[in-house]
């Protein structure tokens, strides 16, 4: 009897399949692999009835606290977002889910057109000329449009803006650690000497949430002939001036805030968008517009000169993903979304984040470190982080991140339109007065 | 299928439309930023719900996938994703749940990581794992990071050739070049196996690596592995193993057993979780116990009864920003839970006779690239076919045209007119048969009627495209007509 209720080959199938390929056994099939490393044991845990595996897995989430919190202000790169219905029913559609990379346009045209709209979408956010069909995530678009300007520019350093994350940091280390890159501190560098540089790297919001003065930055890169690259959050962009008005010529941001679930981090999508003039030194997948045979409107890959199936070790990078359905959940969203709502979508992520730090600002248990945020900042505390997530967990709520510097208690909060004027008020209710 | 055009969003857009209600502010505005920070006006789609809704279901409909069609896309492993993956991970204690949450309110998330490192130990004979690499290619990355910080700290600065064989994946180079390490291409034989003279002239002390995909990318298991990994070894290099075909080994052998050091996995292949027309995937990367130090973080252990995440000591650093591609870590743990030993070691088992039967049915009509037994996939040549005028493509596209999705076409590159085929073990003998018979009528319609094939596909929303004029003038994203 079978194990596997996805496999439709019965013991009957097994024996004629054999039979006709000329083999005894299975077993002889595998005369290449040596005798005796052939068949090891493996020691795995028993398998499950589908009603079990739900039964388990249903515990295993009883053990994260999201199964418990209704209301969360935790951002730091990954934000609680409302995801319409139409983001979800579409992306449960099989022939969206799965099916794989468009090798052969003719019979993808659905994930190419709507990877199309995708680039489409998102390019229009950004106001920036280009988006290709995306990346992992965002500290991985970041990391390759880094590397992108360095190759553009022919000049290997790479200036870090002290409003870059340090998780992105990190993740710039490890993929420029073999590529004879040098990353050079903001602070470190002199407006008035010769130097040239590859590119500036920004984030606005930056890391705290602040909004920084991204085309001052351009200018001043721009002196020294490098690109700027700008990190951002893309829902921020329905208040605030897009990468493509402050004269940026490479923007990338973390994609998940447009429909997509926090996920315990992932999958996400990275958002990777630049000027026209740059295409030939983007990576990863491109869907372009074009016809068929009988000048009918129709989409395909292209660009594939860079990338790494053709150019193998010359190519722009490795990736071979376009974390495609991601980008579908994406394009659903903006779509649904359209230009009234995202502005208020960011209009309400604005006022909340703002109520919420000043009603705090004005109880003596915290102190605003600085009003020029967008919907996430920091708050200096006399209680120790830790203590004000318990006490706003024992109310269903999940409390911001621990950022505490030097003995000085500080804590970041993220607000957004899922934090209901209710749970803000119960906030400061809570928060504004003695903690025992 | 439907066979009309579907305008883009903005082209259908009329001002005054949308698609959704979004909540009032709720609390007394704020002041706004400088006016030099603001955004005046945005440019997207204005539709109503309906509207969108049937336009991104009729998009589907134009798609194959697995779910609708047969899609033997050699390499790609297009097994079944099966609906309660899916089910288990739309959870909301774990779609919901914030990656900047401590340890200890995240233990379900971290007991699951935890487990599936283990059993993607035990699978492939290498203990250490992580969960981290986003991809494939960043799974590949990572072992070659792991290779080079190993040397590193065994004072061996100099290794920077990574061995590559000309059969291998565009990916294994690209990382290799992304590494800092030149890549050396060893030869393929006739035979299809790795060429030990050219391995042996090649393998010197500056080797850090070879990357050998196993089996190989012509769906062949190298006979000499033992061979090859002891040579390597004795020049001081790693051997690391592209485990993209490890849908064929499930029981049958393991990595660590073979003398390989590092390796990684597609989950989105072998553990059937959804391609989402390319991506997200997960590509753990799985080494030997000596090698566990440079695993990169967050990497996860267990302490006393507790979960945590940690750093291991020389890590080669953090590859995304949190852990990993958690929704699809998830779904290949449900499913190795799903079937367990027994279950898995039917995997390899049938899609390895699947295989071995459309690769001897077809053997007659077709130039097989090797005459051995396959592993999970077999790769065909349409060089018979080409001197009446049909190439592989054409091939690819007139099987369009008959309700399957093509074969990968033209790779590897050594194989002229390449078509490589693989079932996976999810389809019936009845489903291959079909594909076997319009195979074998493709064959013959090259002699008889060979413009059929060449005009082909006929049958789809669109006809061939002009890949050209994509790339000469490209268009990237919607225009005012």
């Amino acid at each position: 009897m079978k194990n596997s209720p996805y496999i439709p080959s019965t013991d009957t199938d097994k024996k004629e399949m054999l039979s006709i390929i000329g083999a005894s056994s299975f077993k002889e099939l595998l005369s290449d692999v040596p005798e005796k490393k052939l068949f090891p044991s493996l020691n795995l845990k028993e398998a499950l009835s589908e009603q079990e595996l739900v039964e388990f897995f249903e515990l295993l989430a009883n053990n994260n606290l999201a199964s418990k919190s209704f209301s969360s202000f935790m951002g730091g790169g990954a934000y609680n977002h409302y995801i319409p219905s139409t983001v979800k029913s579409m992306i449960q559609r099989g022939e969206f889910l799965t099916s794989y990379t468009p090798y052969q346009p003719e019979a993808s045209q659905g994930t190419l057109q709507a990877g199309f709209e995708f680039q489409s979408m998102v390019a229009q956010l950004f106001d920036m000329e280009v988006c290709n069909a995306g990346m992992y995530d965002g500290p991985t678009a970041l990391a390759e449009a880094a590397l992108m300007a360095c190759r553009i520019k022919r000049n290997n350093s790479i200036v870090v803006h002290q409003s870059i994350s340090e998780k992105s940091l990190e993740v710039i280390k490890s993929y420029s650690k073999w590529q004879n890159i040098k990353l050079i501190n903001y602070k470190d560098i002199n407006q008035n000497d010769s130097s040239e540089y590859g590119c500036l790297l920004v984030q606005s919001p930056n890391q705290f949430g602040e909004i920084e003065d991204v085309e001052k930055l351009s200018n001043e890169i721009h002196n020294k002939n490098g690109l700027i690259v700008q990190h951002t959050y893309p829902v921020s962009l329905g208040l605030l001036k897009p990468p493509g008005q402050l004269n940026v010529d490479i923007s990338t941001a973390e994609g998940q805030p447009l429909g997509v679930p926090v996920s315990f981090g992932g999958p996400f999508i990275g958002i990777l968008t630049c000027k026209k003039e740059y295409i030939r030194q983007l990576p990863g997948r491109i869907i372009g517009q074009t016809v068929d045979k009988n000048n009918k409107i129709s989409y395909a890959l292209t660009l594939q000169t860079r990338e790494q199936h053709i150019r193998r070790e010359s190519a722009t990078s490795n990736i071979c993903t376009s974390t495609q359905l991601i980008g579908l959940m994406v394009a659903v969203y903006l779509a649904t979304m359209g230009p009234e709502g995202i502005k208020s979508v960011a209009e309400i992520c604005y006022h909340r984040a703002h109520f919420l730090a000043s009603e705090l600002n004005k109880t003596n248990n915290f102190k605003l470190l600085s009003s020029n945020f967008f919907n996430e900042f920091i708050m200096k505390s006399k209680a120790k982080p830790f203590e004000i997530n318990e006490l706003l967990l024992k109310n269903n709520i999940e409390g911001g991140i621990d950022v505490s510097k030097n003995n000085e208690n500080r804590i970041m909060f993220a607000v957004t339109e899922l934090n209901s004027p209710e749970t803000l008020n119960k906030t400061i209710e809570l928060l504004g007065g003695n903690f025992d | 299928m439907i066979n009309k055009e579907l305008p883009l969003l903005m082209d259908q857009s009329k001002k005054g439309r949308k698609a959704i209600n979004v909540p009032k502010y709720g609390v007394p505005k704020a002041e706004l930023p400088h006016s030099k920070f603001l955004r005046k006006g945005i440019q997207l789609p204005e539709v109503a719900q309906l509207d969108l809704i049937r336009y991104f279901t009729n998009l589907s409909s134009l798609n194959y996938s697995i779910d609708t069609n047969f899609y033997p896309l050699g390499s790609c492993t297009m097994k079944y994703n099966p609906k309660i993956n899916e089910q288990i991970s739309g959870i909301s204690g774990f779609s919901s749940s914030h990656p900047n949450q401590i340890d200890e309110n995240v233990q379900g998330n971290l007991e699951i990581m935890y487990d599936l490192q283990n059993e993607l130990g035990e699978i492939t004979g290498l203990p250490a794992v992580s969960l981290a690499p986003l991809a494939g290619a960043q799974g590949e990355y990572a072992g070659l990071l792991i290779a080079r910080e190993y040397h590193k700290q065994c004072k061996q600065d100099h290794k920077n050739v990574a061995l590559i064989p000309d059969s291998a994946h565009g990916t294994n180079p690209a990382s290799a070049s992304m590494a800092g390490l030149e890549a050396v291409t060893i030869k393929t034989t006739k035979e299809g196996d790795i060429d030990l003279d050219d391995l042996k002239d090649k393998a010197n002390e500056n080797i850090a690596v070879l990357m050998l995909t196993l089996p190989s990318t012509l769906g062949l298991f190298e006979p000499n592995i033992l061979e090859i990994t002891k040579i390597v070894h004795d020049n001081g290099g790693l051997v690391y193993a592209d485990g993209a075909n490890l849908n064929a080994l499930l029981g049958v052998t393991k990595f660590g057993e073979l003398g390989i050091d590092i390796c990684h996995s597609n989950l989105h292949k072998t553990f059937s979780t959804p391609h989402g027309g390319g991506g997200p995937g997960s590509g753990p990367v799985m080494v030997a116990k000596f090698l566990e130090k440079y695993l990169p973080y967050p990497h996860i252990k267990k302490e006393g009864r507790k979960f945590k995440q940690y750093k291991p000591k020389s890590s080669i650093g953090r590859l995304n920003g949190f852990y990993g591609s958690f929704g699809i870590i998830l779904r290949a743990y449900v499913y190795i839970r799903s079937l367990g030993e027994g279950g898995l070691r039917e995997i390899s088992e049938n899609a390895i006779i699947n295989a071995n039967y459309i690769q001897e049915r077809l053997k007659a009509y077709y130039e097989l690239t090797s005459s051995r037994r396959c592993m999970h996939e077999t790769v065909l040549s349409a060089s018979r076919q080409k001197k009446d005028g049909v190439k592989a493509i054409d091939i690819a596209k007139k099987l369009l045209d008959e309700g399957f999705h093509a074969p990968t076409m033209y790779f590897p590159l050594i194989i002229e007119e390449a078509l490589m085929i693989e079932p996976t073990e999810s389809e019936s003998k009845e489903t291959m048969d079909k594909f076997i018979e319009s195979m074998i009528k493709i064959s013959e319609l090259s002699k008889s009627n060979p413009k059929e094939i060449i005009e082909a596909p006929i049958n789809l929303p669109v006809e061939r495209l002009d890949e050209a004029q994509a790339a000469r003038n490209p268009v990237l994203a919607w225009k005012k007509q």
